[in-house]
């Protein structure tokens, strides 16, 4: 009854057509800075190797073909900001967008993610209803009210995001010894106003405690009413600075638009208001009072289903490491896809060692060779890329005809300013070892 | 009103930020005196003053002397005139090595190291060169025809003995021209790294001294490392060792064809003392200032870390230690014993580990050329 009740209860369409403009929008700008920035060929065609996830070898990167791809996402999302044949566009552009992150795991970061995860969400999401070319020209599928429970799973996916990061700031080296920040902050010493400060010991512990305590608070600031303004220049005050302090390109934008959606529809409205003023279309023809409510035993029925339990896997999955033994940030298997953004800082080297099982003949290889600088730095600290590339050598001099490969790695990693540490066991030989989701037993203790 | 004046707030804000976006991933450093304790333009004045002019200043003296004793040799080749080249040649050489690591600004621009000691040089294009008389040694393609190996292999291995080569030189134009194309060439691009460096540079380079990937701090630990990596360990020891290729490669070490006392050991040597010296401010020509150590050091307090420059000079120092119980001649170590060349590989090795990854992560230093964003 009250779950019934909860789903019949709706709100205003702007506030999704407000989050799939803008979203579609802020899309295409990343995207062109993507390009113009040149990463498209340093990070997807110059390389030699790529970095896969499991199950996903087959997503390559295509040549020159990549930046057909990228031209597919960025017209996707033009689609998905003017509602133009949305769901086809929302489909191609989470397809798009997630072939895109999947090619090379090097690159993988949090708030691609994040994008990938939204816009798998809006898939099923009525996003459309209110102020698009596709409403605009079916009158049958203009909407003026949405069942709340659809900006309640925008509102939900924003709110693990940050909580979960908040949580995974709750750790020894974040709040008592404000690490790896007492290792960031001074780099950022020429910031105008703030710079001096910023290396200051009690600088570094209070950005680490006010991190931490803004993450795990804002979902809630945002969603009780008297706190939401606050709340909302808070998050444009914090994003702005984590984008003035670290390399983080589009994320804080994204962060602040997305954020838009905890704000009184009214909001909304005059956003909207202020688009139509823009490109003169007003939204009164959506005005029309028409209402779709979820539980109608139509056609919005299995998006429920689709929704619940994605957003129960996004509970979930974040949790995942709890199956690891030893330390999360040394092993880094669960790390990923969890929300752990900004957490710690690591770096290491890598040295693959070939022996050739019949003459016991060996050499190093120098990674230079297959790697880019940006791969072999992502490598050097991660496990399941260590073993990837080592069964890519091994593959690669196998077929220069040396028998029985064996492949050795001789690694060391330094996490968090602590004196760099082995880190790979140097006397297993990796070629006989697989990547699975098994606990890698040939990284070495922390 | 007063919701749409909030809502202008907004939306001017996201605007804004779109336009920052827009301009910031390259912000030029706008050059503020840094006002942390740790004087990090004092540290590029010192490693200007201390080490790359003067560098760069000796270095071209010997080179332009050597040029010298080239046209001498070339207008009346004889046995004493091509001893006082070779003299001149071996002190040029050992000059280069302590200026091989600057490769930052125009020296970087005219890839001056490429052109100056690429090694095996190819002795088969310098010969057909010769007869052809058509070379073109601005092209990349020929930058192992040029520079210190190539002289080397002309000035004492070109034919059997001393009297033959001499005779070469006497009777065949061509060869004079190329000697004194090869030496006049590394004089002139030095001359103008050298004329750059004291004509305005040197004042860039010490205000650049902000945080971003491009500052000069940051250009100069990659330029440095980057050299130490693929110059002085792959280059000079890891490569004749074959520890990349699991065959030795003696006839890849440095100065191969210069006879006893041989030089590769002593260029090897030297190169390293540089790279030490440097890593810790001791300069021979104004003393001691802040260089890496003391930075590190200042870094140490700051994040209450671990002791990393003691970490990387106890590894220096060790590497030099192995070295020093090296053959004079590489050449010989690599087919007598390569397990002495392998072990020295394995102590520059771990100076290699001590700085690309506690000395960068420490000093936040991004590995250059990655400039993608992180999370």
């Amino acid at each position: 009854m009250t779950i019934n009740s909860y789903l019949d209860k709706t709100t205003k369409a702007a506030s999704l057509a407000v989050f799939r403009i803008l979203f579609g929008l802020l899309m295409l700008i990343s995207l062109i800075r993507f390009t113009a920035l040149g990463w498209i060929d340093k990070l997807y065609i110059s390389p030699e190797f790529f970095f896969s996830y499991t199950g996903f070898s087959w997503v390559q990167p295509m040549g020159q073909w990549t930046y057909l791809l990228f031209v597919i996402c960025g017209l996707s999302a033009t689609g998905v900001t003017f509602g133009y044949k949305y769901r086809f566009s929302i489909i191609i552009f989470f397809l798009s967008f997630t072939y895109i992150e999947l090619m090379d795991k090097t690159t993988y970061l949090n708030h691609y993610y994040f994008i990938s995860v939204m816009a798998f969400l809006m898939i099923w999401l009525p996003m459309h209803r209110y102020y698009s070319v596709d409403a605009y020209r079916d009158k049958n599928l203009r909407a003026q009210y949405i069942p709340k429970w659809t900006v309640d799973a925008i509102k939900l996916v924003l709110g693990i995001v940050y909580f979960y990061a908040g949580l995974a700031k709750i750790n020894y080296d974040w709040l008592i010894n404000a690490l790896p920040l007492k290792i960031w902050l001074p780099g950022s010493y020429d910031l105008p106003l703030i710079g001096g400060l910023l290396e200051q010991s009690w600088v570094a512990y209070a950005f680490s405690w006010g991190g931490m305590m803004y993450d795990l608070a804002i979902p809630f600031l945002l969603l009780w009413k008297p706190t939401r303004k606050i709340a909302f220049f808070l998050v444009i005050v914090f994003h702005l600075l984590t984008r003035a302090l670290f390399p983080i390109g589009m994320f804080p934008f994204i962060m602040i638009v997305s954020t838009l959606i905890f704000l009184d529809p009214r909001v909304h409205e005059q956003i909207i208001d202020i688009v139509a003023n823009l490109i003169g279309k007003t939204k009164d023809i959506f005005d029309n009072g028409v209402s779709i409510i979820a539980n109608t035993k139509k056609t919005h029925n299995w998006s429920i289903y689709i929704v619940s339990v994605f957003l129960v896997l996004q509970l979930l999955i974040p949790f995942r490491h709890l199956l690891y033994p030893d330390n999360l940030y040394w092993t880094e298997e669960g790390y990923r896809f969890s929300w752990r953004v900004m957490l710690m800082e690591k770096a290491g080297t890598a040295t693959f060692k070939i022996v050739d099982g019949e003459t016991r003949k060996r050499f190093y290889v120098d990674n230079t060779d297959f790697l880019t600088s940006f791969q072999e730095k992502q490598m050097a600290t991660q496990p399941d890329m260590i073993i990837e590339y080592a069964h890519y050598l091994h593959d690669h001099f196998g077929s220069q005809g040396h028998q029985n490969i064996e492949v050795y790695v001789e690694s060391y990693v330094t996490l968090n300013g602590a004196l760099s540490k082995p880190y790979i066991d140097p006397k297993v030989d990796l070629a006989k070892e697989s990547d699975t989701w098994r606990h890698k037993e040939w990284v070495l203790e922390h | 009103m007063k919701k749409t004046a909030q809502l202008g707030l907004i939306v001017l804000l996201t605007i804004v930020s779109t336009i920052w976006v827009g301009c910031s991933d390259d912000m030029p450093n706008t050059d503020k005196t840094p006002n942390d304790q740790f004087d990090r333009s004092a540290m590029l004045e010192h490693w200007a003053d201390g080490f790359i002019i003067p560098g760069y200043q000796s270095y071209l003296e010997a080179i332009d002397s050597m040029d010298a004793k080239a046209e001498r040799f070339v207008a009346d080749p004889n046995i004493s005139r091509l001893n006082d080249l070779r003299n001149n040649y071996r002190f040029a050489y050992n000059a280069w090595q302590e200026v091989s690591m600057f490769e930052i600004g125009k020296a970087e621009e005219l890839a001056l190291r490429n052109q100056t000691n690429i090694y095996p040089t190819n002795r088969e294009e310098i010969l057909g060169n010769i007869i052809s008389e058509t070379y073109n040694l601005e092209l990349p393609s020929t930058i192992d025809q040029q520079g210190f190996p190539a002289i080397e292999f002309l000035i004492y291995a070109v034919s059997a003995t001393d009297l033959l080569i001499v005779d070469q030189f006497k009777s065949n134009d061509a060869y004079k021209a190329y000697l004194t194309n090869l030496t006049s060439r590394m004089t002139s691009l030095t001359r103008e790294v050298y004329t750059n460096w004291t004509s305005g540079y040197r004042e860039t380079f010490i205000a650049d001294a902000g945080s971003s990937a491009s500052s000069s701090v940051n250009r100069m630990v990659n330029d440095f490392l980057f050299y130490y990596e693929r110059f002085l360990r792959a280059g000079k020891i890891a490569i004749p060792a074959g520890v990349f290729s699991g065959t030795p490669l003696a006839n890849n070490v440095e100065a191969l064809y210069t006879p006893a006392p041989t030089l590769n050991k002593s260029l090897y040597i030297n190169a390293l003392t540089s790279f030490k010296n440097f890593f810790e401010g001791t300069s021979k020509y104004i003393g001691n200032g802040p260089s890496l150590t003391a930075y590190l050091g200042y870094i140490q307090i700051l994040t209450s870390g671990a002791n990393i420059s003691h970490a990387i000079e106890t590894a220096i120092d060790n590497a030099i230690e192995v070295s020093n119980g090296l053959d004079n001649d590489l050449n010989r170590q690599v087919e007598v014993d390569n397990s002495k060349m392998l072990a020295t590989y394995d102590a520059l090795q771990v100076v290699t580990v001590l700085m690309k990854t506690d000395m960068l992560s420490a000093l936040n230093v991004s590995v250059d050329y990655v400039d993608a964003d992180g999370d």
